[in-house]
């Protein structure tokens, strides 16, 4: 798996005349060994990309729903160990769905860049994406990741300048992260309108697929947003499912059950 | 001059670890710190501020009982007698005309102790801003006195539940907020931590402390200290008092820790002396973590050194060597406290105790004829339930 095998996923997904379904999933949440399950659960109902998340202790660009989740995931004792850990069996299970690291810095930061770039190849991550590191940071990072052959997926957010859109595009991302308003994860969708405009337009700069999240949590915001983005990204509704479920077999069922009416609503053209 | 090879770099240290939805802001910010370079204009509008509002210059006191004991000259740099109590109001005042100057509506912060927040209340009420003062639902218990403060001023305190539910996870709430309501939000960060331009903004909005000190002391003793100390949390005192002095090769630094029950404990706020370089908050600098990169609680009798992480430029400090770090525990400081209360007649905040604990250190190093300077980062009103407390005492 790599950054490469990530973006030609993507690619023929667009050939099929639709839009990706990426979903994002708290590493350690509800425990350390629901999650390859999960991951399963996922990838079986259709999700097209997972973003696993490595819990953090100081999420400072969460909203409240990921932040329990990464609560709860540190007392369980997930972390970044256990996520490539997760990563790895859920390979070991035969799954090629592209996966994303999705985390903030300093525990990869900490556990050395060219060992992480090596042990997240090992276990088969396809890519980064980290929260704090903004493309005037990314450097150092994106060497060791593409000496390995893992991919960055640069985050873009409406405040995001037209120098600072174009900036990204030497870092040959696997996709570019649009996020879709100014807040944190979770926040309320607020619609639709206007996104396909400037989409087109960090496309075009960035010359790679755009996913667009934050706030998508019905089949309805992603049928919105899929008619013009190359992929939706939907996290806190997946979280809080598994935080509402009584058990795991019933997380997996519950998330299953979301990811299949995206997948639905989302259709194809 | 600092050595600052890249664009706001202290050696490895520093940088801009924040969300791309933010570093539009930050960069705007950058720009907005950038021109204020020789701007007359501003610098009359703070200086007439800081002398007629905090009551400005602060005095440098020859402390001459403290003097005696450590066999020494030991001056203190009397932050505390500032409008509000302590060193904080000099960098708010700052930040708080260029956030006018910049057009932003509404300011933001976070406190630990409540000083910080204190001092933005009191700023944002001057300048008829609204403000948003974000603080651990911990914090919020054990200092609502400070609470109470800011209410008074305007201000709304929100207090935050998650995490740790102390300074750091202020922080974090403040930058949601931050990242939520960019356009017309200034966050105004309290110490030298945080992405650039802040660390190198507040040490320089900090640095009238060592301007002050460096001019006050060359009149009174007709040479330059051979020593400064200041306590270490963030460190904006430590820096604003040492900048000054950065060229003057033979006066050495010293900032001081919080030890808390003893940095062997694991139960302590010693980040330069147990910490390993990490990222959070905006910059890279020691933080206290985990093998996992997981950050850990800091713990102090001090609110305000109460923090896992620390300015970029003692980190750069720290390793180049031009500052020596000590630490001291909850109980070196309570003591330290008593001491001066009884050997001055000041009553000093326990963040300030910490350094008054490393004098001895210091004045050995120094040798007998040596002058020392000690930045009086703060008062002690504050701290009486908790030195009341820690002696057993109830009021």
């Amino acid at each position: 798996m790599s950054g490469a095998s990530l973006r030609a996923r993507l690619a023929s997904i667009a050939e099929e005349g639709r839009s990706a379904l990426i979903v994002y999933l708290t590493e350690g949440d509800p425990s350390v060994k629901a999650t390859t399950p999960l991951l399963a659960a996922l990838a079986d109902a259709g999700a097209d990309v997972i973003e696993l998340g490595v819990p953090f202790s100081d999420p400072s660009a969460d909203g409240i729903v990921i932040q329990e989740a990464m609560q709860r995931a540190l007392l369980a004792g997930g972390g970044l160990v256990a996520s490539l850990k997760a990563v790895k069996d859920f390979r070991a299970l035969g799954y090629d769905t592209p996966i994303v690291l999705f985390g903030y810095y300093n525990p990869i930061f900490v556990r050395g860049l060219e060992r992480f770039a090596k042990e997240a190849a090992e276990a088969g991550v396809d890519a980064l994406l980290t929260v704090d590191v903004p493309s005037d940071e990314l450097d150092e990072l994106y060497k060791p990741l593409r000496a390995h052959g893992i991919g960055v997926v640069p985050l873009l957010a409406p405040t995001s300048t037209a120098e600072r859109i174009a900036e990204v595009a030497r870092f040959e991302p696997s996709f570019v992260y649009y996020v879709s308003m100014t807040g944190v994860t979770g926040a309320a969708f607020q619609g639709a309108a206007g996104g396909a405009k400037r989409v087109e337009m960090i496309r075009k700069r960035c010359g790679a697929p755009i996913a667009v999240g934050f706030g998508i949590k019905t089949a309805e915001d992603a049928r919105a947003v899929a008619k013009y983005a190359d992929a939706v990204v939907v996290g806190s509704a997946l979280v809080r499912r598994i935080a509402d479920a009584g058990s795991e077999e019933a997380a997996c069922a519950s998330v299953a059950e979301l990811t299949r009416e995206l997948r639905a609503a989302m259709g194809k053209g | 001059m600092s050595a600052v090879p890249g664009k706001g770099r202290f050696g490895e240290f520093g940088g801009q670890y924040v969300a791309e939805t933010l570093m539009p802001a930050v960069q705007e910010l950058e720009a907005a710190w950038a021109s204020l370079a020789g701007d007359e204009a501003f610098e009359h509008e703070l200086q007439v501020l800081l002398d007629e509002y905090v009551g400005r210059p602060s005095r440098l006191t020859l402390a001459s009982r403290l003097s005696e004991r450590f066999g020494v000259r030991i001056y203190l740099k009397r932050e505390d007698l500032n409008h509000t109590g302590a060193h904080k109001i000099n960098n708010c005042l700052g930040q708080a005309l260029l956030a006018k100057r910049m057009g932003k509506t509404r300011l933001i912060a976070e406190t630990g102790a409540g000083q910080h927040g204190v001092a933005t209340a009191t700023v944002a009420a001057l300048l008829n801003l609204p403000c948003q003062v974000y603080m651990g639902a911990e914090d919020v218990e054990r200092q609502a006195l400070n609470v109470f403060r800011m209410k008074l001023l305007g201000a709304e305190v929100t207090p935050v539940h998650a995490g740790s539910k102390t300074l750091k996870d202020a922080m974090n709430e403040a930058l949601r907020d931050w990242v939520t309501n960019v356009r017309d939000t200034y966050y105004l960060i309290g110490s030298v931590a945080g992405p650039h331009p802040y660390p190198e903004m507040v040490r320089d909005f900090q640095a009238v402390i060592g301007k002050e000190a460096r001019r006050q002391i060359l009149e009174k003793e007709g040479r330059l200290p051979d020593a400064l100390v200041a306590c270490v949390g963030g460190g904006s005192n430590a820096a604003g008092l040492f900048s000054p002095f950065e060229d003057d090769v033979d006066v050495r630094f010293y900032g001081v820790e919080a030890a808390g029950e003893g940095v062997a404990t694991g139960k302590h706020a010693a980040t330069l002396t147990k910490g390993r370089v990490g990222v959070l908050h905006g910059s890279k600098s020691y933080v206290l973590c985990s093998e996992e990169g997981q950050i850990t609680e800091a713990h102090s009798i001090s609110a305000g050194l109460d923090y896992p992480g620390v300015g970029p430029e003692h980190s750069f400090w720290k390793d180049s060597g031009r500052a020596r770090y000590l630490h001291r525990t909850d109980a070196q400081a309570l003591a330290a406290l008593e001491q001066l209360a009884r050997d001055e007649g000041i009553i000093c905040a326990l963040e300030t105790a910490h350094a008054l604990a490393a004098l001895e250190v210091v004045a050995r190093d120094v040798g007998s004829e040596g002058l020392i300077v000690l930045c009086l980062s703060g008062r002690g009103d504050k701290d009486m339930m908790t030195v009341a407390k820690a002696q057993g005492v109830t009021i």
